[in-house]
Protein backbone atom coordinates (compact mmCIF):
# COMPACT_ATOMS: atom_id res chain seq x y z
CA UNK A 1 0.00 0.00 0.00
CA UNK A 2 1.21 3.45 -0.84
CA UNK A 3 -0.82 5.31 1.74
CA UNK A 4 -3.34 2.86 3.14
CA UNK A 5 -6.12 5.37 2.45
CA UNK A 6 -9.70 4.22 2.18
CA UNK A 7 -9.70 5.27 -1.48
CA UNK A 8 -6.59 3.24 -2.22
CA UNK A 9 -7.99 0.22 -0.38
CA UNK A 10 -11.33 0.42 -2.20
CA UNK A 11 -9.63 0.54 -5.57
CA UNK A 12 -7.17 -2.22 -4.64
CA UNK A 13 -10.09 -4.42 -3.59
CA UNK A 14 -11.63 -3.91 -7.01
CA UNK A 15 -14.64 -1.94 -5.80
CA UNK A 16 -16.11 0.73 -8.05
CA UNK A 17 -15.05 3.86 -6.17
CA UNK A 18 -17.12 6.98 -5.54
CA UNK A 19 -15.56 10.34 -4.76
CA UNK A 20 -17.30 13.68 -4.42
CA UNK A 21 -16.24 17.30 -4.19
CA UNK A 22 -16.33 19.64 -1.24
CA UNK A 23 -15.42 23.28 -1.79
CA UNK A 24 -14.09 25.12 1.30
CA UNK A 25 -15.80 28.35 2.39
CA UNK A 26 -14.72 31.81 1.23
CA UNK A 27 -13.73 32.59 4.77
CA UNK A 28 -13.56 30.95 8.16
CA UNK A 29 -17.09 29.57 8.45
CA UNK A 30 -16.52 25.93 9.38
CA UNK A 31 -20.30 25.44 9.45
CA UNK A 32 -20.21 25.43 5.62
CA UNK A 33 -17.93 22.40 5.76
CA UNK A 34 -20.08 20.69 8.40
CA UNK A 35 -23.22 21.09 6.31
CA UNK A 36 -21.64 19.77 3.13
CA UNK A 37 -19.90 16.96 5.00
CA UNK A 38 -23.28 15.71 6.29
CA UNK A 39 -24.51 15.29 2.73
CA UNK A 40 -21.40 13.43 1.63
CA UNK A 41 -20.78 11.12 4.61
CA UNK A 42 -21.57 7.55 3.70
CA UNK A 43 -22.28 8.52 0.09
CA UNK A 44 -18.67 8.61 -1.05
CA UNK A 45 -15.37 6.89 -0.31
CA UNK A 46 -13.41 10.15 -0.26
CA UNK A 47 -14.10 13.83 -0.87
CA UNK A 48 -11.95 16.20 -2.88
CA UNK A 49 -11.11 19.39 -1.04
CA UNK A 50 -10.54 21.99 -3.71
CA UNK A 51 -7.63 24.41 -3.55
CA UNK A 52 -8.85 27.96 -4.15
CA UNK A 53 -10.81 26.80 -7.17
CA UNK A 54 -11.35 29.30 -9.98
CA UNK A 55 -8.58 31.30 -8.27
CA UNK A 56 -11.00 32.72 -5.71
CA UNK A 57 -9.57 32.87 -2.18
CA UNK A 58 -11.01 30.24 0.13
CA UNK A 59 -10.00 28.38 3.26
CA UNK A 60 -6.82 26.42 2.50
CA UNK A 61 -7.35 22.89 1.25
CA UNK A 62 -4.96 21.58 3.91
CA UNK A 63 -7.01 23.07 6.78
CA UNK A 64 -10.34 22.09 5.24
CA UNK A 65 -9.02 18.55 4.61
CA UNK A 66 -8.06 18.22 8.28
CA UNK A 67 -11.52 19.45 9.30
CA UNK A 68 -13.04 16.88 6.91
CA UNK A 69 -11.07 14.15 8.69
CA UNK A 70 -12.41 15.39 12.03
CA UNK A 71 -15.92 15.22 10.54
CA UNK A 72 -15.40 11.58 9.62
CA UNK A 73 -14.64 11.99 5.92
CA UNK A 74 -11.56 10.94 4.01
CA UNK A 75 -10.17 13.86 2.03
CA UNK A 76 -8.43 14.02 -1.31
CA UNK A 77 -6.52 17.24 -0.77
CA UNK A 78 -6.17 19.16 -4.02
CA UNK A 79 -3.03 21.17 -4.61
CA UNK A 80 -2.65 23.61 -7.48
CA UNK A 81 0.62 24.85 -8.96
CA UNK A 82 -0.58 28.44 -9.31
CA UNK A 83 0.11 29.84 -5.84
CA UNK A 84 3.14 28.15 -4.33
CA UNK A 85 6.69 27.38 -5.30
CA UNK A 86 8.33 23.99 -4.71
CA UNK A 87 9.45 24.97 -1.20
CA UNK A 88 5.94 25.82 -0.03
CA UNK A 89 4.37 22.85 -1.82
CA UNK A 90 6.68 20.31 -0.21
CA UNK A 91 6.33 21.97 3.17
CA UNK A 92 2.54 21.82 2.90
CA UNK A 93 2.74 18.18 1.84
CA UNK A 94 4.74 17.36 4.97
CA UNK A 95 2.13 19.17 7.03
CA UNK A 96 -0.71 17.38 5.25
CA UNK A 97 0.88 13.99 5.91
CA UNK A 98 1.43 14.88 9.56
CA UNK A 99 -2.27 15.78 9.83
CA UNK A 100 -3.27 12.38 8.45
CA UNK A 101 -4.10 13.40 4.89
CA UNK A 102 -3.37 10.41 2.66
CA UNK A 103 -4.66 11.36 -0.80
CA UNK A 104 -3.62 14.36 -2.88
CA UNK A 105 -4.62 15.47 -6.33
CA UNK A 106 -2.10 17.64 -8.16
CA UNK A 107 -3.36 20.03 -10.79
CA UNK A 108 -2.22 23.13 -12.67
CA UNK A 109 -5.14 25.16 -11.31
CA UNK A 110 -7.28 27.76 -13.01
CA UNK A 111 -5.36 30.84 -14.05
CA UNK A 112 -5.90 33.75 -11.68
CA UNK A 113 -7.04 36.07 -14.45
CA UNK A 114 -10.67 35.10 -13.83
CA UNK A 115 -10.30 34.89 -10.03
CA UNK A 116 -10.70 37.58 -7.37
CA UNK A 117 -7.02 38.59 -7.28
CA UNK A 118 -6.01 38.87 -10.95
CA UNK A 119 -3.20 41.27 -9.95
CA UNK A 120 -1.36 38.60 -7.90
CA UNK A 121 2.10 37.33 -8.84
CA UNK A 122 1.56 34.13 -10.78
CA UNK A 123 3.85 31.39 -9.43
CA UNK A 124 3.77 28.21 -11.52
CA UNK A 125 7.24 27.16 -10.38
CA UNK A 126 6.28 23.56 -11.22
CA UNK A 127 3.64 22.18 -13.53
CA UNK A 128 1.25 19.43 -12.48
CA UNK A 129 3.35 16.61 -13.95
CA UNK A 130 6.51 17.88 -12.27
CA UNK A 131 4.59 18.10 -9.00
CA UNK A 132 3.41 14.51 -9.32
CA UNK A 133 7.02 13.42 -9.95
CA UNK A 134 8.13 15.40 -6.90
CA UNK A 135 5.49 13.80 -4.65
CA UNK A 136 6.52 10.34 -5.82
CA UNK A 137 10.15 11.09 -5.13
CA UNK A 138 9.23 12.26 -1.63
CA UNK A 139 7.23 9.11 -0.98
CA UNK A 140 9.34 6.43 -2.68
CA UNK A 141 12.86 7.82 -2.39
CA UNK A 142 12.24 9.68 0.90
CA UNK A 143 13.86 12.72 -0.65
CA UNK A 144 12.73 16.23 -1.39
CA UNK A 145 13.12 17.55 -4.90
CA UNK A 146 16.60 18.90 -4.24
CA UNK A 147 17.73 15.46 -3.09
CA UNK A 148 17.88 16.09 0.65
CA UNK A 149 16.48 13.24 2.71
CA UNK A 150 13.22 13.78 4.51
CA UNK A 151 12.58 12.87 8.12
CA UNK A 152 9.76 10.41 8.71
CA UNK A 153 7.43 8.55 6.39
CA UNK A 154 5.47 10.15 3.62
CA UNK A 155 2.56 7.87 2.77
CA UNK A 156 0.56 9.32 -0.11
CA UNK A 157 -1.88 8.12 -2.74
CA UNK A 158 -1.01 10.37 -5.66
CA UNK A 159 -3.71 11.69 -7.93
CA UNK A 160 -3.72 13.45 -11.27
CA UNK A 161 -6.42 15.13 -13.29
CA UNK A 162 -7.23 14.27 -16.88
CA UNK A 163 -9.25 16.19 -19.43
CA UNK A 164 -9.95 13.29 -21.80
CA UNK A 165 -12.04 15.32 -24.22
CA UNK A 166 -9.92 18.47 -24.24
CA UNK A 167 -8.28 19.46 -27.46
CA UNK A 168 -6.00 18.53 -29.08
CA UNK A 169 -7.84 15.24 -28.58
CA UNK A 170 -5.05 12.98 -29.82
CA UNK A 171 -2.62 14.43 -27.27
CA UNK A 172 -4.78 13.69 -24.23
CA UNK A 173 -3.90 9.96 -23.88
CA UNK A 174 -0.20 10.83 -24.40
CA UNK A 175 -0.31 13.47 -21.71
CA UNK A 176 -2.06 11.03 -19.40
CA UNK A 177 0.83 8.65 -20.08
CA UNK A 178 3.23 11.36 -18.89
CA UNK A 179 1.24 11.76 -15.68
CA UNK A 180 1.17 8.01 -15.07
CA UNK A 181 4.89 7.70 -15.77
CA UNK A 182 5.52 10.56 -13.32
CA UNK A 183 3.66 8.70 -10.58
CA UNK A 184 -0.12 9.13 -10.78
CA UNK A 185 -1.69 6.28 -8.77
CA UNK A 186 -5.18 7.45 -9.55
CA UNK A 187 -6.80 9.85 -11.96
CA UNK A 188 -9.92 11.97 -11.70
CA UNK A 189 -11.23 13.33 -14.97
CA UNK A 190 -12.91 16.51 -16.06
CA UNK A 191 -16.68 16.06 -16.37
CA UNK A 192 -17.79 13.60 -19.02
CA UNK A 193 -21.21 13.72 -20.69
CA UNK A 194 -20.24 12.26 -24.06
CA UNK A 195 -19.74 8.62 -23.10
CA UNK A 196 -19.00 7.42 -26.64
CA UNK A 197 -16.18 9.94 -27.18
CA UNK A 198 -14.82 9.18 -23.72
CA UNK A 199 -14.81 5.42 -24.41
CA UNK A 200 -12.63 6.07 -27.45
CA UNK A 201 -10.13 7.98 -25.29
CA UNK A 202 -10.15 5.14 -22.75
CA UNK A 203 -9.42 2.71 -25.56
CA UNK A 204 -6.45 4.88 -26.56
CA UNK A 205 -5.27 4.98 -22.94
CA UNK A 206 -5.60 1.20 -22.77
CA UNK A 207 -3.55 0.83 -25.96
CA UNK A 208 -0.77 2.80 -24.21
CA UNK A 209 -0.91 0.31 -21.34
CA UNK A 210 -2.09 2.95 -18.85
CA UNK A 211 -5.15 1.19 -17.44
CA UNK A 212 -3.07 -1.40 -15.62
CA UNK A 213 -0.88 1.27 -14.07
CA UNK A 214 -3.43 3.73 -12.74
CA UNK A 215 -7.03 3.86 -11.56
CA UNK A 216 -9.37 6.12 -13.48
CA UNK A 217 -12.33 7.78 -11.77
CA UNK A 218 -14.53 9.56 -14.27
CA UNK A 219 -15.85 13.01 -13.43
CA UNK A 220 -19.56 13.72 -13.67
CA UNK A 221 -21.46 16.93 -13.00
CA UNK A 222 -25.24 16.83 -12.66
CA UNK A 223 -26.96 19.43 -14.84
CA UNK A 224 -29.26 21.80 -12.97
CA UNK A 225 -30.91 23.20 -16.05
CA UNK A 226 -30.57 24.23 -19.70
CA UNK A 227 -28.63 27.36 -18.80
CA UNK A 228 -25.98 25.33 -17.02
CA UNK A 229 -25.82 22.83 -19.88
CA UNK A 230 -25.24 25.62 -22.39
CA UNK A 231 -22.65 27.22 -20.09
CA UNK A 232 -20.77 23.93 -19.78
CA UNK A 233 -20.89 23.47 -23.54
CA UNK A 234 -19.55 26.91 -24.34
CA UNK A 235 -17.36 27.96 -21.43
CA UNK A 236 -15.79 24.95 -19.80
CA UNK A 237 -12.75 23.78 -21.74
CA UNK A 238 -12.67 20.06 -22.42
CA UNK A 239 -16.35 19.50 -21.65
CA UNK A 240 -18.77 18.55 -24.39
CA UNK A 241 -22.46 18.15 -23.63
CA UNK A 242 -24.16 16.21 -26.44
CA UNK A 243 -27.20 18.04 -27.84
CA UNK A 244 -29.69 15.19 -27.10
CA UNK A 245 -28.89 15.56 -23.37
CA UNK A 246 -29.52 19.29 -23.49
CA UNK A 247 -32.78 18.59 -25.32
CA UNK A 248 -33.86 16.23 -22.54
CA UNK A 249 -33.25 18.81 -19.84
CA UNK A 250 -35.12 21.37 -21.93
CA UNK A 251 -38.07 19.04 -22.58
CA UNK A 252 -38.40 18.37 -18.85
CA UNK A 253 -39.48 21.98 -18.34
CA UNK A 254 -38.17 24.44 -15.81
CA UNK A 255 -39.55 22.70 -12.73
CA UNK A 256 -38.36 19.23 -13.59
CA UNK A 257 -35.07 20.19 -15.28
CA UNK A 258 -32.96 19.49 -12.21
CA UNK A 259 -34.61 16.12 -11.71
CA UNK A 260 -33.90 15.24 -15.33
CA UNK A 261 -30.29 16.40 -14.87
CA UNK A 262 -29.86 13.98 -12.01
CA UNK A 263 -31.49 11.19 -14.00
CA UNK A 264 -29.03 11.85 -16.84
CA UNK A 265 -26.13 11.87 -14.38
CA UNK A 266 -27.19 8.45 -13.05
CA UNK A 267 -27.51 7.06 -16.58
CA UNK A 268 -24.07 8.42 -17.51
CA UNK A 269 -22.55 6.73 -14.44
CA UNK A 270 -24.17 3.44 -15.42
CA UNK A 271 -22.84 3.73 -18.97
CA UNK A 272 -19.37 4.66 -17.72
CA UNK A 273 -19.26 1.54 -15.54
CA UNK A 274 -19.47 -0.56 -18.69
CA UNK A 275 -16.29 0.95 -20.14
CA UNK A 276 -13.23 -1.23 -19.54
CA UNK A 277 -10.76 0.43 -17.20
CA UNK A 278 -13.19 2.76 -15.45
CA UNK A 279 -12.47 2.24 -11.76
CA UNK A 280 -14.89 4.71 -10.25
CA UNK A 281 -16.75 7.95 -10.53
CA UNK A 282 -16.01 11.44 -9.24
CA UNK A 283 -19.20 13.43 -8.63
CA UNK A 284 -18.75 17.17 -8.77
CA UNK A 285 -22.10 18.52 -7.58
CA UNK A 286 -21.03 22.14 -7.30
CA UNK A 287 -22.97 23.81 -4.45
CA UNK A 288 -25.43 20.93 -4.82
CA UNK A 289 -23.85 18.48 -2.39
CA UNK A 290 -27.28 17.52 -1.03
CA UNK A 291 -27.95 15.69 -4.32
CA UNK A 292 -24.91 13.43 -4.21
CA UNK A 293 -26.52 10.71 -2.12
CA UNK A 294 -29.49 10.33 -4.45
CA UNK A 295 -27.16 10.14 -7.45
CA UNK A 296 -25.02 7.46 -5.83
CA UNK A 297 -28.11 5.60 -4.71
CA UNK A 298 -29.76 5.88 -8.13
CA UNK A 299 -26.64 4.44 -9.71
CA UNK A 300 -26.93 1.43 -7.43
CA UNK A 301 -23.74 2.29 -5.57
CA UNK A 302 -25.12 2.38 -2.01
CA UNK A 303 -24.29 1.29 0.57
CA UNK A 304 -20.60 1.99 0.11
CA UNK A 305 -18.52 -1.11 0.79
CA UNK A 306 -16.10 -1.07 3.71
CA UNK A 307 -12.56 -2.34 3.31
CA UNK B 1 14.19 43.55 -28.93
CA UNK B 2 12.90 45.19 -25.78
CA UNK B 3 9.59 46.95 -26.03
CA UNK B 4 8.48 49.77 -23.79
CA UNK B 5 5.34 51.85 -23.78
CA UNK B 6 5.21 55.45 -22.77
CA UNK B 7 3.65 56.08 -19.39
CA UNK B 8 0.31 57.89 -19.29
CA UNK B 9 0.83 61.60 -19.81
CA UNK B 10 -0.76 62.54 -16.48
CA UNK B 11 1.66 60.30 -14.61
CA UNK B 12 4.61 61.96 -16.35
CA UNK B 13 3.20 65.44 -15.59
CA UNK B 14 2.84 64.54 -11.95
CA UNK B 15 6.35 63.13 -11.49
CA UNK B 16 7.94 66.12 -13.22
CA UNK B 17 5.77 68.83 -11.66
CA UNK B 18 8.30 70.13 -9.15
CA UNK B 19 11.18 70.57 -11.62
CA UNK B 20 11.91 73.65 -13.76
CA UNK B 21 14.64 72.45 -16.12
CA UNK B 22 13.91 69.07 -17.61
CA UNK B 23 16.01 67.06 -20.02
CA UNK B 24 13.67 64.95 -22.16
CA UNK B 25 16.08 62.20 -23.06
CA UNK B 26 15.31 59.90 -26.00
CA UNK B 27 17.00 56.62 -26.84
CA UNK B 28 17.98 55.49 -30.32
CA UNK B 29 17.77 51.78 -29.50
CA UNK B 30 14.79 49.44 -29.14
CA UNK B 31 12.34 52.18 -28.16
CA UNK B 32 13.08 53.96 -31.42
CA UNK B 33 12.30 50.77 -33.34
CA UNK B 34 8.97 50.37 -31.56
CA UNK B 35 8.34 54.11 -31.96
CA UNK B 36 7.73 54.97 -28.32
CA UNK B 37 10.91 56.50 -26.91
CA UNK B 38 13.07 57.71 -29.81
CA UNK B 39 14.05 61.20 -30.94
CA UNK B 40 10.65 61.98 -32.43
CA UNK B 41 8.82 60.70 -29.37
CA UNK B 42 11.03 62.80 -27.08
CA UNK B 43 10.27 65.92 -29.16
CA UNK B 44 6.55 65.23 -29.14
CA UNK B 45 6.54 64.72 -25.37
CA UNK B 46 8.51 67.95 -24.78
CA UNK B 47 6.12 69.92 -27.02
CA UNK B 48 3.12 68.46 -25.26
CA UNK B 49 4.54 69.45 -21.88
CA UNK B 50 5.39 72.96 -23.15
CA UNK B 51 1.80 73.42 -24.30
CA UNK B 52 0.43 72.16 -20.96
CA UNK B 53 2.74 74.54 -19.12
CA UNK B 54 1.48 77.41 -21.29
CA UNK B 55 -2.12 76.57 -20.46
CA UNK B 56 -1.33 76.30 -16.78
CA UNK B 57 0.83 79.45 -16.84
CA UNK B 58 3.93 77.85 -15.35
CA UNK B 59 6.43 77.75 -18.19
CA UNK B 60 9.48 75.56 -17.69
CA UNK B 61 12.51 74.66 -19.79
CA UNK B 62 12.56 71.45 -21.76
CA UNK B 63 15.74 70.37 -23.50
CA UNK B 64 15.45 67.46 -25.89
CA UNK B 65 18.36 65.16 -26.55
CA UNK B 66 18.62 61.65 -27.97
CA UNK B 67 21.65 59.33 -27.96
CA UNK B 68 22.23 56.11 -29.87
CA UNK B 69 21.62 53.86 -26.85
CA UNK B 70 21.11 54.80 -23.21
CA UNK B 71 22.25 51.35 -22.09
CA UNK B 72 25.90 52.13 -22.93
CA UNK B 73 28.07 54.51 -20.92
CA UNK B 74 29.97 55.90 -23.89
CA UNK B 75 26.72 57.13 -25.44
CA UNK B 76 25.59 58.65 -22.13
CA UNK B 77 28.86 60.58 -22.04
CA UNK B 78 27.79 62.36 -25.26
CA UNK B 79 24.94 63.90 -23.27
CA UNK B 80 26.90 64.68 -20.10
CA UNK B 81 26.65 68.48 -20.53
CA UNK B 82 22.85 68.42 -20.99
CA UNK B 83 22.37 65.92 -18.15
CA UNK B 84 24.43 68.00 -15.73
CA UNK B 85 22.69 71.23 -16.72
CA UNK B 86 19.20 69.85 -16.10
CA UNK B 87 17.37 69.63 -12.75
CA UNK B 88 16.08 66.28 -13.73
CA UNK B 89 16.39 63.75 -16.56
CA UNK B 90 13.19 62.30 -17.96
CA UNK B 91 14.39 59.20 -19.77
CA UNK B 92 12.49 57.60 -22.62
CA UNK B 93 14.75 54.54 -22.59
CA UNK B 94 13.86 51.14 -21.19
CA UNK B 95 14.60 50.39 -17.54
CA UNK B 96 18.16 49.38 -18.41
CA UNK B 97 18.84 52.89 -19.69
CA UNK B 98 17.25 54.53 -16.65
CA UNK B 99 19.35 52.39 -14.32
CA UNK B 100 22.58 53.10 -16.16
CA UNK B 101 21.81 56.83 -16.01
CA UNK B 102 21.26 56.59 -12.24
CA UNK B 103 24.45 54.56 -11.79
CA UNK B 104 26.46 56.96 -13.96
CA UNK B 105 25.10 60.23 -12.55
CA UNK B 106 24.74 59.64 -8.80
CA UNK B 107 23.81 63.26 -8.05
CA UNK B 108 21.07 63.49 -10.65
CA UNK B 109 17.39 62.64 -10.29
CA UNK B 110 16.40 60.32 -13.13
CA UNK B 111 12.73 59.76 -13.95
CA UNK B 112 11.26 57.06 -16.18
CA UNK B 113 8.89 58.15 -18.94
CA UNK B 114 8.35 54.56 -20.01
CA UNK B 115 6.94 51.29 -18.79
CA UNK B 116 9.31 48.60 -20.01
CA UNK B 117 7.30 45.54 -20.89
CA UNK B 118 8.86 42.53 -22.59
CA UNK B 119 11.27 40.86 -25.01
CA UNK B 120 9.43 41.02 -28.27
CA UNK B 121 9.26 39.95 -31.85
CA UNK B 122 7.57 42.17 -34.42
CA UNK B 123 4.35 40.51 -35.54
CA UNK B 124 3.33 42.92 -38.29
CA UNK B 125 3.09 46.69 -38.61
CA UNK B 126 2.75 48.21 -35.14
CA UNK B 127 2.39 44.89 -33.35
CA UNK B 128 4.91 43.38 -30.93
CA UNK B 129 4.45 40.08 -29.17
CA UNK B 130 6.25 38.47 -26.24
CA UNK B 131 8.44 35.65 -27.46
CA UNK B 132 11.19 35.25 -24.87
CA UNK B 133 11.33 35.50 -21.09
CA UNK B 134 15.13 35.48 -20.82
CA UNK B 135 14.92 32.39 -18.58
CA UNK B 136 18.63 31.69 -19.12
CA UNK B 137 18.24 28.01 -19.95
CA UNK B 138 16.72 27.65 -23.39
CA UNK B 139 14.55 24.61 -24.12
CA UNK B 140 13.40 25.55 -27.60
CA UNK B 141 15.09 22.46 -29.07
CA UNK B 142 12.48 20.42 -27.17
CA UNK B 143 9.47 22.45 -28.17
CA UNK B 144 9.89 23.01 -31.89
CA UNK B 145 11.27 26.51 -31.44
CA UNK B 146 8.10 27.76 -29.71
CA UNK B 147 8.51 28.87 -26.10
CA UNK B 148 6.17 27.69 -23.32
CA UNK B 149 8.02 29.77 -20.73
CA UNK B 150 7.22 32.99 -22.57
CA UNK B 151 3.93 32.02 -24.18
CA UNK B 152 2.09 29.66 -21.82
CA UNK B 153 0.08 31.61 -19.23
CA UNK B 154 1.02 28.99 -16.63
CA UNK B 155 4.64 28.41 -17.75
CA UNK B 156 3.70 24.75 -18.17
CA UNK B 157 6.62 22.69 -19.46
CA UNK B 158 4.62 19.47 -19.95
CA UNK B 159 1.49 20.83 -21.58
CA UNK B 160 -1.16 21.41 -22.67
CA UNK B 161 -3.23 21.83 -19.52
CA UNK B 162 -6.96 21.19 -19.41
CA UNK B 163 -7.78 24.84 -20.06
CA UNK B 164 -7.21 24.86 -23.79
CA UNK B 165 -10.19 25.08 -26.14
CA UNK B 166 -10.19 25.42 -29.92
CA UNK B 167 -6.49 26.16 -29.79
CA UNK B 168 -6.95 29.08 -27.38
CA UNK B 169 -5.85 29.65 -23.79
CA UNK B 170 -8.28 29.68 -20.88
CA UNK B 171 -7.33 33.27 -20.10
CA UNK B 172 -8.90 34.53 -23.33
CA UNK B 173 -9.76 33.76 -26.90
CA UNK B 174 -7.20 36.31 -28.07
CA UNK B 175 -4.37 34.18 -26.65
CA UNK B 176 -3.19 31.12 -28.54
CA UNK B 177 -2.61 27.96 -26.52
CA UNK B 178 1.11 27.69 -27.09
CA UNK B 179 1.09 23.97 -26.32
CA UNK B 180 -1.38 23.41 -29.13
CA UNK B 181 1.04 25.28 -31.41
CA UNK B 182 3.98 23.26 -30.07
CA UNK B 183 2.22 19.93 -30.55
CA UNK B 184 1.12 20.79 -34.09
CA UNK B 185 4.63 21.85 -34.97
CA UNK B 186 6.27 18.79 -33.43
CA UNK B 187 3.84 16.62 -35.38
CA UNK B 188 4.58 18.34 -38.67
CA UNK B 189 8.33 18.06 -38.06
CA UNK B 190 8.01 14.40 -37.06
CA UNK B 191 9.43 15.23 -33.63
CA UNK B 192 6.71 13.83 -31.37
CA UNK B 193 9.30 11.82 -29.46
CA UNK B 194 10.23 15.18 -27.89
CA UNK B 195 6.66 15.62 -26.66
CA UNK B 196 6.53 12.28 -24.85
CA UNK B 197 9.73 13.05 -22.93
CA UNK B 198 9.20 14.36 -19.39
CA UNK B 199 10.57 17.84 -18.86
CA UNK B 200 11.87 18.02 -15.29
CA UNK B 201 11.38 20.91 -12.86
CA UNK B 202 13.20 23.95 -14.19
CA UNK B 203 16.12 25.62 -12.49
CA UNK B 204 14.88 29.21 -12.34
CA UNK B 205 18.21 30.66 -11.13
CA UNK B 206 19.43 31.63 -14.59
CA UNK B 207 16.01 33.22 -15.10
CA UNK B 208 16.59 35.84 -12.42
CA UNK B 209 15.34 33.94 -9.38
CA UNK B 210 18.89 33.50 -8.12
CA UNK B 211 19.41 37.24 -7.84
CA UNK B 212 20.31 39.92 -10.41
CA UNK B 213 22.10 38.52 -13.44
CA UNK B 214 25.39 39.51 -14.97
CA UNK B 215 27.31 38.35 -18.04
CA UNK B 216 31.07 38.79 -18.28
CA UNK B 217 32.89 38.16 -21.56
CA UNK B 218 36.49 37.71 -20.50
CA UNK B 219 37.86 38.52 -23.96
CA UNK B 220 36.12 41.91 -23.98
CA UNK B 221 36.51 42.92 -20.35
CA UNK B 222 39.39 45.00 -19.10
Amino acid sequence: MKSGSNLENMLAAGHFAVTAELGPPKGTDVEVLRKKAKFLAGASDAVNITDNQTAVVRMSSIAAAKIAIDLGLEPVMQMVCRDRNRIAMQSDLFGAAALGIKNCLFISGDHQKAGNHPEAKCVYDLDSIQTIAMARKMRDDKKVLSGDELEGDFPLFIGAAWTPLGDPLDIRPLRLAKKVAAGADFVQTQAVYDVVAFAAQMKAAGDLGLLDKTKILVGVIPLKGVGMARYMQKNVPGVTVPEPLVARVKAAGKEKAAEEGIKICIEVIQQLREIPGVAGVHIMAIEWEQKVRSIVEGAGLLPRPTV
Amino acid sequence: MIVAERKPYDEIRKMTSSFANILVFGCGGCVTVCATGGEKDAEVLASQMTISDGVEGVPRTFVVKTVERQCEKEFLEEARAEIEAADVVLSLACGAGVNLLADTFPAKIILPAMNTTFLAANDGPGVWVERCKGCGDCILHLTGGICPVARCSKNILNGPCGGTHDGKCEIGDDVDCVWTLIVERLKSLNLMDKYVEFTAAKDWRPGGHGGPRKMVKEDLSV
